[in-house]
């Protein structure tokens, strides 16, 4: 389980703001480290699944990282304006800020906002491309965990047949 | 048996970049068949990259992750002809892995 330092803050935090996630912080989601054994697949015990089911940013962020985010215009959201197709919009997040731990992409107007996220250990870099769904026109936000801290960038994608079938 | 793993690991100087495509429908449990049944949510949730016994990346993916999912990173200290390994475990508990060669 993870040990850093910062875990006692977060925890004492969640219990005053009465969160369930409280529990996710205590399982050192925070992703500082590698906290998947080396030996191990890929294992769905790790997913967390809390986080996936928020409908807002600041929910979707406080289940992940346990922190609250601020804007920084080091992080670089690559998306189009206008994704022709809601179904496969790509979307790619590089960053030069340091010491990066993790990356998260949210889809503000989409049913549940969190898309992807990312831990990243160190010696990989802070660069991730993958191609998410949309659901309508919306904000994108990326989130990059750097140094303990949450930092974003947000980009509104029009998007002219919405990725849920619909 | 062919994998649902497409991955292509190449080493330029100290940084390998893997790209990775996945076979799966990722179903977000919000699209309706044609008979206007819901199509149960069947999605990756997390994929698995690791390089000489260490995890180099991981991904969680949610049902907003577009079907037959891609994905693109880079990472440093691996060369050519070492092993990279990728792995995913989905919603259903069906999982797959992959050893594949650095280019």
């Amino acid at each position: 389980m993870s040990l850093t330092p910062d875990a006692p803050d977060h925890a004492r935090r969640m219990i005053l703001k009465g969160a369930v996630a409280g529990g996710l912080a205590g399982l050192g989601l925070a992703g500082s480290g590698s906290l998947i054994p080396a030996f191990a697949a890929a294992d769905a015990k790790d997913w967390p699944e809390n986080a996936f089911k928020q409908k807002s940013e600041s929910d979707a962020l406080k289940a992940l990282y346990g922190k609250n985010v601020e804007a920084s215009d080091q992080v670089s959201l690559d998306a189009p304006e206008i994704a022709e197709n809601g179904a496969v919009v790509p979307v790619s997040v590089t960053t030069k800020l340091p010491k990066v731990t993790g990356i998260a992409v949210l889809v503000l107007e989409n049913p549940f906002t969190l898309a992807a996220a990312y831990k990243i250990p160190e010696g990989t870099e802070a660069s991730v491309a993958a191609r998410l769904k949309m659901a309508k026109t919306s904000k994108v936000v990326a989130v990059v965990e750097s140094n303990g801290k949450l930092y974003s960038a947000t980009k509104e994608v029009k998007v002219t047949v919405g990725g849920c079938g619909g | 048996m062919a994998s649902t793993i497409r991955v292509r690991a190449v080493a330029g100087g100290d940084t390998t970049q893997v790209q990775s495509l996945i076979q799966h429908p990722m179903d977000s449990g919000f699209v309706k068949d044609s008979k206007g049944q819901i199509i149960p949510p069947h999605y990756i949730e997390v994929v698995q990259f690791e390089h000489d016994g260490k995890t180099v990346f991981t991904a969680f993916w949610g049902p907003a992750v577009s079907k037959d999912p891609y994905l693109k990173f880079s990472f440093k200290g691996a060369k050519k002809g070492d092993d990279l390994k990728v792995s995913w475990a989905d919603n259903k508990g069906a999982s797959d892995s992959l050893v594949a060669k650095i280019q």
